[in-house]
Parts: structure tokens; C-alpha cells; sequence
């Protein structure tokens, strides 16, 4: 069947997806957009969290054909979601390129411009809650959505909130302090 | 050999920015953020297949016979191969040992073992493919434990062992057993006042990395493959895909793409060799991705232990002896077993001093899943287990358990049961003063100003099982002792390869080597130690692969320590060069090039004295300078076969941990407040990437305490639980708070004092949960994890 639904701003369509397709197969594997990740396809894990119609949901169990017609927003689009929410003067970099990189290059380049980045993306650089890595464009899905109903989050609501995101490297305190700084960069008090 | 990680005596990069000792960010840190970091699912071929395994449904059978005949049928289906399509005499591989088949002959061993692979252009059609496979199996009796594996007549795991172990095991289904005998243990337990025991179950953990087994495998027009994979040592997997494949190792070329955690279970083949089959059979690229099911038969588990203990002491409170025995099931693969009952029995009675000992660990051959290395590797289950008897002995001297750790602690200069001496800082008791002298987190956290009960903060959650009825508090200490690297003889070098040179008018230094980057932070710390000693800004770190030489296992502890080494070390081999180039230029118009003690900083060759003789991209004119070496740590011998004696470790890493809890007693749930953990780095290259690998793994620590276990039914050695659903790991609402506090006592022995950081906090912190539940409870609890029927006796 042929599946059609906005990701990130654009338009996208799939053809010939199996009926049993989820949306994160047809993100990762029809679209080129691996960013969401598949690591339970059981809804436990929370590494394929993106937004459908702004709300953080599994990407692994919605059908593909349940999106038919909707909005998605993925990692790969936090930094034009949070641009368009905040615009900000805008310097640096625009948002990432479509084009994925699939084969390994250095890694040891100038970081790219902050500027391309999304505050919550930054404050995970920076808080060093980024270890593999896995777990983090879920974890950023939900902790900005979290951020964008509660901008003041109490540790206990950022717990509850990201309770649906496994982390096996960081032992999540690096996260807390990653949403902790976005939070109170967003106050100016940082 | 025998190196030394002589310290570098100068001010070299001091006044370089981006150094070691900074918290400097990572640099793939962008590209994981946004989503652009090619881990080893994403990878991507024109034109691939996709590969599937079929594994056996039962844990020990023989294969009557194999039907593929349907399964190649199947529209879109390229190639099914069983272990008949094997190409070269080699059919079988392993870390030390080569047992283990790439495809199951005959027989299989356990539950979930590869059987036959399917390639087919949708990963659906290749599963679909797969069941139509038929396997006709007639069922083997199970081996499961010491009992059934050790019984007259027991069904041998593997018949005819040739092994290197096999010689000297008591039975053909123990894979290496390893006796630590010091002094006179039973004439000192005559000394002893008090003398207590027990006998300790340690559950099956799974390293559950996020990111699961997966990769891309491309034939090349030569004959041979391209290996694109998520692993923890490129060199290795060479090692033993390119035998099973019947080609030189230079035509099987890896790359490491991106790995999503690893903690031990990717040191083993997974996808590895079924990936490059498929790919040689068909011609055509072949991706290979687990999903999570899989992920849980796909690569070895922590091994699960049975430990009896006996501890004495006198009535003062010094430790007279300890005997134990270390029951390692090893399932039904050696894997890393024979290294992991090196590391229990030579650890085994802990960070103390104890004259008189007797030890002995084995580890089984049996049907249960072959379990092999994660993070803490036989020191981990031994510090459960010598914890909780060191708490019991305090008891029953009526000492504070801090207090009876003190006064056994180690401390540099102490002889191990192993006769070697500790001779850098072991800061045993300053590591317990530490977080037992951190405030105690408020009591009834859960009280709001309001009428309700905030329940995140009691146990059991937002499943509002309790609003603090039942509540009991509890603190438990423990602190344990990790080996740092390769021990018992291994030849435990990495490879390193520098380069500095000059692009646009700047001096850009290029590390290459074959580490794999895990999610530790070791590409962070590589560019950080070249920054240090070329004294450059920009550093491009090149993607690991097997284009450069070894550099060992992202294991053990000891990137940071044997490949940090290495780039470091390089690094200096380079800046010598740099400095003799210069010489060679300039040294006839300055005298300084002669006379003074020159350093690299911000780009310039300086006098230590800070003046400016000239800048790197003059030194260099267009040029640059290469080196590759080879560096290893101070050699180690293998421990003695009857005595256990031998200078068989590098380095020693200690961490120390306080665990609060409140326990829901009517309902046996735990809620952990506070995991507090002090612990000696040596030198923190990184203390942010420090902070980050304690957290993590006093949380792993935390998980095997309360929660994690994969359960293997006892009568048919079946998984009963491969699945995030059933297989629980903790979330960040099961995590509390951590405090860290790092010591940096510098091991003169290693580069820049360093210690190797990542496993030490993963062994005290589960003794820590148990002796803080008991402490609250008053119940004995002698397994982990501990579950709610254990707390209630229901």
C-alpha cells in the first residue's frame, strides 16, 4: 500500500509497505530517516519516541498505515520544531541534511555550529548525558516535548516523564541534569 | 615489552586548551544528538539483502535431519545455508577456545543456538522463510548445574575436549578450574573467635545494550568481504571470522560503524561470520539487525554463580582466613569462562587483607545459555558474595561494618592470596570514610505540603501501592576490588598510529587506531591526549578499523589505560620528530633549540620557559610526521594451576558504595533512595566521561540487586524471558540520585597516573542494595536479585 504523512515539515510517501509495517520501519528503512531507533519493538524502550500529531508515542507500535495523513516529528526535525516554537536569530548551520551518513566517517571533527542544534540537543552535549548514544533521539523527543508543556519541570516530573526511555549507559543522572540545564537555560538563569 | 607509563616529567600541554584533565565534549556528540550517527543498524547498502537466523527451539538435541527445500522456494528468498555450506575446514570458532560452531552440527547445546540462515530482499520474507525451515530434533537430556553436569554418567557438553583446559579440569564438563591456596586456612580458622558461612546465588544478568547485534557485510571483487559492525575488538572478530570463511585475514577488511553500549556482550562473534556467508553465497551485500528477542540468545550473560563462603575473625576484628568456593555456570560455550574464573578466584576474598585462604573457582559446561563476559567479569559475583560475609562477621563481633572493613582493608603495599603485592594506592578505608561521611538523604521524602503523598518517591511508585504504611529504611555499605586489563600472561597491547600535519595554515594532529568506541568516551579522551602532547587545537580521530593495527578490547577496563597509552606514546614519537625537524631548520639561528627543554603549546614550539621559537606549520613546511606503535602495560604471568600464586594482574580499581533504601515490607517492593559511590581514578582524563561510567555502572549494580535476571526454566534449560517486557533493567524512575565522589591517587605504573574506570562500580554497588535491604528488613537474603516473595516469604 502506499502510505503518505508529513515528517518533519515535508511531505513524504511510501510505496509498497506491507501491512504490518510500523511507522519506525518505514521511518528508518522507506524514508532514510534512521535516527529514530529500534532497540525493543515492544514499547518498552522509548529509543523510536517521536511525535504524531505532538504527541510522544512508540514508533514501533503504530502501523504505518495509522499515520496516514499526519504529522510526525523526529529527531532529525527537533531543531526546526524548537526554531519554529522559539525563532531564534538564526545563525550557524540550518537544520540537519537529509542526506543520511551511513558509512563511518571521522568523528573527530570541529563540532558542527551549536546553532543547528535544538536547546535540549545542546544540553545533552554539554550535561554529558550522551554515552553510545542509543537511547538519546528518543530521550530528546520526550524530554522536549516534557519541556514544552513544563517548562519547570521538579526532578520527580522529569523522572516520571522519561520513565518510558531506557538508558543502559549513563544511569540516567547526566540525563537529569541534561533537562535540568535546558530547562533552566530556557529561564535565563543560566 | 614492559613499557612503563613513565609519567612525562615536563609541562608539556599545560597551556593547550582541550587537554586531558578537561571535561571536553565528545565528539560524535552532534551527530548522535541529531540522529546522524551511523550505528551498526543503520548501515545501508544499494542492492542488499537482508540475513536471518534460525535458532533451535530446544537447548540440547540432535539434528535428525534439516528440510530447506520450502524455505528456498519462497519468493525472495537468495540463499539458506546450514552448516553443511560451511566452506573451509574450519567450522567453528571462539574467544580462547574454538567450540563453539558457526552453524550447529549435528547437534545443539542450548536454546537459541544458530541453526541455518536465510537471505532473502525483505527482512519479513527472510523470517517467514526461516519457519518454514524443518528442523526434526530428538531431544538430549539437559545439564543445568553442578549436580546434574558433575553426576555419574551425566551427558558430556562437548565429547572429546582437546582444549588447553581439558588436561587439567576435574571433569569434561568443567571448562578451567582455578585453586588460590595461601598460608594454612585451616589452621588459622582454629585462630578465629567467630567463624561464619553461607551460601550465595548470583542470577543471570544480561548486559542489555540498547543498540542490538547487527551489521552490513559487502563482497569485494577480490573474493573477499567488507565487515561494517557494532563489536568490542575488530582484531579479534578477524581472528575468527576469517578462518570459518577459508580466507586470509587481509580479504576479511572491518570497520567499526556505530555501537550502541556493549558492557562484555559483544566480545564475542554474534552476526559476524552468518553475515559474510550470506554475502560470499550471493554475491550481494547482507544486513543483519536482532530485534531484542533474539538480542537475548544472540550474545553470552553475565554467568550466574553459587558461592559458599567462610570467613573468621577475632574477637578485635581481624580477619583470620577465608575458604570459599566459586560455582561459575559457563553454559554451554567457553566464551571467556576461563578468564572469568581466573578474575573470582583471584579476587575472591575482596580489597582485604587475609593471610590464610583456600579458593577455588570452576565454571560448568552446561545447556544453559553460554554466559562469558560483562562489565566486573567474575569479581562482580565473588563481591556479592564476600560482602554479605563481611557484613555477617561484623554482626556477629558487634562491630560497625565500616569500622570491620577498616581494619582489613588493603592498602598499598599489602600481598594479595595471590602473592602479588599491591604497589600502588589502594585507598580501601578512604573510599568507605567517604561515603559514609556524605549527609544521609531526608527521611520520608515522599511527605508534600499538600494531603497527598508524592508516591514517585516511595517504593512501588506510581502504581500508589502504599502512601508510606509498611515503609522501612535501610543503609548498607560495600566496597570491592576490580583487575584493570589482560591478566595471567596475555600479551595486552594496543596499536596506535599519529600523524601531524598542516591544513589550512593550522597544525591538525590525526589519531588512528582500531579501538572500538563503545559509548565510553575514548575517541573523546584519544583527541584530548593529543592535544595535550602535540599541542595542537584541532584533532581529527579517524574511524576505527583494521587498516591499523590492534588495539586490543574494549574490556577490562583498559582503553583508556593500554590505547590511550598507546596515543599517547605516539604522540610523544611525534613530537620528537617535530622537535628534531625543527632543530634541523631553525636551530642555527636560536640557541634555544640546543639548550632549552622544548615543549608544543597552541601550535608553536615554545622554550619551557614560554618563549616562541616558531610556529608547527613553519616547523613542518608542507611536511608531515607519522609514527605507529605498539604499546603494552607491565607484563603479567599466568597463576599457578594448583596454588593460584602469580603476578597475574596490572592494576587494581576500587570503589566503595552507600546504598539507602526504603522498603515496602507488606508488599516486598524496594525503592532505592540514594547510591552514593567514592572511588580512585588515578588521574580523571575526562571527569565528566568519569562521572558518567560510575553512574552508569552503579546502576547496572543497582539492576542485578532488584530486579534483573534472565530465568532459565530448570528442567528444560529453556530462556523463559527474552524480552524488555519480562527482562526488566532500570528506568529512571528505578534510579535514584548518585553522588560521585573521585579520588585521584596516581598509579605511578600507568600514563598520567591513570586508573581503568568502568567496572570497579559495578561490583560494590549490589552488595551496598542488599546489605541496605537487610539492614531494613533484618532478613538474611543470600541471592540476588532480590524479589518481592523473598522480602514477604510469600
Amino acid at each position: 500500500m502506499r502510505v503518505a504523512f508529513t515528517v518533519n515539515g515535508r511531505r513524504h510517501e511510501a510505496d509498497d509497505v506491507w501491512e504490518g509495517e510500523s511507522l519506525l520501519h518505514v521511518l528508518r528503512e522507506r524514508m532514510g530517516l534512521p535516527g529514530s531507533k529500534n532497540a525493543c519493538e515492544q514499547g518498552e524502550c522509548g529509543s523510536c519516541t517521536v511525535r504524531l500529531d505532538g504527541v510522544p508515542v512508540c514508533s514501533c507500535l503504530v502501523a504505518a498505515g495509522q499515520a496516514e495523513g499526519r504529522e510526525i516529528v523526529t529527531v532529525e526535525g527537533l531543531a526546526d520544531l524548537s526554531a519554529r516554537r522559539s525563532p531564534a536569530p538564526a545563525d550557524g548551520e540550518g537544520a540537519p541534511p537529509d542526506e543520511i551518513r551511513r558509512t563511518p566517517g571521522p568523528v573527530g571533527q570541529e563540532p558542527r555550529d551549536g546553532g543547528a542544534l535544538a536547546p535540549i540537543q545542546k544540553a545533552f552535549i554539554d550535561a554529558g548525558a550522551v554515552q553510545c548514544g542509543f537511547c538519546t533521539p528518543g530521550l530528546l523527543v520526550a524530554a522536549d516535548a516534557l519541556l514544552e508543556r513544563s517548562p519547570r519541570p521538579s526532578d520527580a516530573d522529569i523522572r516520571e516523564a522519561l520513565s518510558g526511555n531506557l538508558c543502559r549507559c549513563t544511569g540516567y543522572e547526566k540525563i537529569m541534569d541534561a533537562v535540568r540545564l535546558a530547562a533552566a537555560r530556557a529561564e535565563g538563569t543560566v | 615489552m614492559g613499557v612503563t607509563g613513565d609519567p612525562t616529567g615536563t609541562d608539556q600541554g599545560t597551556r593547550t586548551r582541550g587537554g586531558i584533565g578537561e571535561s571536553t565534549p565528545r565528539p560524535d556528540g552532534v551527530l548522535k544528538v541529531t540522529g546522524e550517527f551511523a550505528y551498526s543498524s543503520d548501515m545501508w547498502h544499494e542492492d542488499m539483502l537482508w540475513g536471518h537466523t534460525l535458532r533451535s527451539t530446544l537447548a540440547h538435541a540432535e539434528i535428525v535431519s534439516i528440510d530447506i527445500a520450502e524455505a528456498l522456494a519462497t519468493p525472495g528468498v537468495h540463499a539458506v545455508l546450514t552448516h553443511d555450506d560451511l566452506p573451509a575446514a574450519v567450522k567453528n570458532y571462539g574467544l580462547e577456545i574454538q567450540d563453539t560452531p558457526a552453524l550447529a552440527r549435528g547437534k545443539v547445546r542450548h536454546h537459541g543456538e544458530p541453526v541455518a540462515l536465510v537471505a532473502a530482499d525483505h527482512p519479513e520474507t527472510a523470517r517467514r522463510a526461516a519457519a518454514r525451515i524443518r528442523i526434526d530434533y530428538r531431544e538430549l537430556p539437559v545439564v543445568t548445574d553442578e549436580a546434574s553436569a558433575l553426576a555419574p554418567g551425566a551427558p558430556l557438553v562437548h565429547e572429546h575436549r582437546t582444549d588447553h583446559h581439558a588436561g587439567h579440569v576435574p571433569h569434561p564438563n568443567i571448562v578451567h578450574r582455578q585453586p588460590v591456596v595461601r598460608g594454612d586456612a585451616e589452621a588459622a580458622a582454629a585462630r578465629a573467635d567467630v567463624v561464619v558461612g553461607g551460601e550465595y546465588v548470583f542470577g543471570m544478568q544480561d548486559q542489555a545494550f540498547l543498540g542490538p547485534e547487527s551489521g552490513l557485510a559487502v563482497p569485494a571483487e577480490d573474493g573477499g568481504v567488507d565487515l561494517y559492525v557494532a563489536t568490542q575488538w575488530l582484531h579479534a572478530d578477524r581472528r575468527q571470522i576469517a578462518p570459518v570463511l577459508g580466507l586470509p585475514e587481509d580479504k576479511v577488511r572491518m570497520t567499526l560503524s556505530g555501537v550502541g553500549g556493549a558492557f562484555g556482550g559483544r566480545e564475542d562473534l554474534s552476526m559476524q561470520i552468518h553475515a559474510c556467508l550470506l554475502a560470499l553465497r550471493t554475491g550481494r551485500p547482507v544486513k543483519m539487525v536482532y530485534n531484542r528477542f533474539e538480542s537475548f540468545f544472540g550474545h553470552v550473560h553475565r554467568h550466574p554463580a553459587r558461592l559458599r563462603y567462610e570467613h573468621g575473625a577475632t574477637r578485635d576484628g581481624r580477619l583470620t582466613h577465608v575458604k570459599c568456593r566459586i560455582v561459575l555456570d559457563g553454559g554451554a560455550y567457553a566464551s571467556s569462562s576461563p578468564a572469568v574464573v581466573g578474575n573470582a578466584a583471584s579476587l575472591g576474598v575482596g580489597p582485604y587483607v587475609v593471610d590464610d585462604v583456600d579458593i577455588e573457582a570452576v565454571a560448568l559446561y552446561t545447556n544453559n545459555p553460554p554466559c562469558g563476559a560483562m562489565r566486573g567479569f567474575g569479581a562482580v559475583q565473588a563481591c556479592f558474595a564476600y560482602e554479605a560475609q563481611m557484613d555477617k562477621l561484623a554482626a556477629e563481633l558487634g562491630m560497625d561494618p565500616v569500622e570491620f572493613r577498616r581494619i582489613n582493608a588493603m592498602e598499598q603495599g599489602s600481598v594479595l592470596p595471590t602473592g602479588q603485592v599491591v604497589d600502588s594506592p589502594a585507598p580501601v578505608a578512604e573510599l568507605l570514610r567517604r561515603v559514609k561521611a556524605r549527609p544521609l538523604p531526608p527521611e520520608r521524602q515522599w511527605e508534600t505540603a499538600g494531603e497527598r503523598p508524592d508516591v514517585r518517591a516511595l517504593p512501588g511508585g506510581l502504581s500508589n501501592t502504599t502512601h508510606g504504611e509498611g515503609v522501612v529504611r535501610g543503609v548498607g555499605y560495600a566496597v570491592g576490588i576490580k583487575n584493570v586489563g589482560f591478566s595471567e600472561g596475555f600479551d595486552d597491547y594496543s596499536t596506535a598510529r599519529v600523524r601531524i600535519e598542516v591544513v589550512g595554515g593550522e597544525p591538525v594532529a590525526v589519531v588512528h587506531t582500531a579501538m572500538a568506541e563503545v559509548g565510553q568516551g575514548g575517541v573523546t579522551v584519544h583527541a584530548q591526549i593529543a592535544r595535550t602532547e602535540l599541542g595542537v587545537a584541532r584533532v581529527t580521530v579517524q574511524p576505527a578499523d583494521t587498516r591499523v593495527g590492534s588495539a586490543g578490547s574494549t574490556s577490562a577496563s583498559r582503553q583508556t589505560y593500554v590505547t590511550g597509552g598507546a596515543v599517547k606514546h605516539a604522540c610523544e614519537a611525534v613530537r620528537e620528530k617535530v622537535l628534531e625537524l625543527g632543530r634541523r631548520r631553525f636551530g642555527p639561528y636560536h640557541p634555544a633549540w640546543a639548550t632549552a627543554e622544548l615543549l608544543l603549546e597552541d601550535g608553536k614550539v615554545v622554550t619551557d620557559g614560554g618563549e616562541v621559537l616558531a610556529a608547527l606549520a613553519d616547523v613542518l613546511e608542507g611536511e608531515s610526521v607519522e609514527t605507529e606503535l605498539e604499546w603494552r602495560h607491565r607484563p603479567t604471568e599466568p597463576f599457578d594451576l594448583r596454588t593460584g600464586q602469580g603476578n597475574g594482574h596490572v592494576q587494581y580499581s576500587f570503589a566503595a558504595h552507600r546504598a539507602v533504601v526504603e522498603v515496602d515490607t507488606e508488599l516486598g517492593l524496594v525503592k532505592v533512595v540514594e547510591l552514593a559511590c567514592a572511588q580512585d581514578v588515578g588521574k580523571a582524563l575526562n571527569p565528566l566521561s568519569v562521572e558518567g561510567q560510575i553512574q552508569g555502572g552503579t546502576t547496572q549494580g543497582l539492576g542485578i540487586a532488584v530486579m534483573e535476571e534472565i530465568v532459565v526454566d530448570p528442567v528444560t534449560a529453556k530462556v523463559r524471558n527474552p524480552s524488555f517486557t519480562d527482562y526488566l533493567i532500570p528506568t529512571i524512575l528505578d534510579t535514584p540520585a548518585i553522588p560521585v565522589d573521585v579520588l585521584e591517587l596516581a598509579d605511578d605504573h600507568a600514563p598520567y597516573g591513570l586508573r581503568g574506570v568502568g567496572e570497579a562500580p559495578t561490583l560494590s554497588s549490589t552488595p551496598a542494595v542488599l546489605a541496605a535491604i537487610r539492614n531494613a528488613t533484618g532478613l538474611e537474603l543470600d541471592r540476588t536479585p532480590v524479589r518481592p516473595e523473598h522480602l514477604t516469604g510469600t
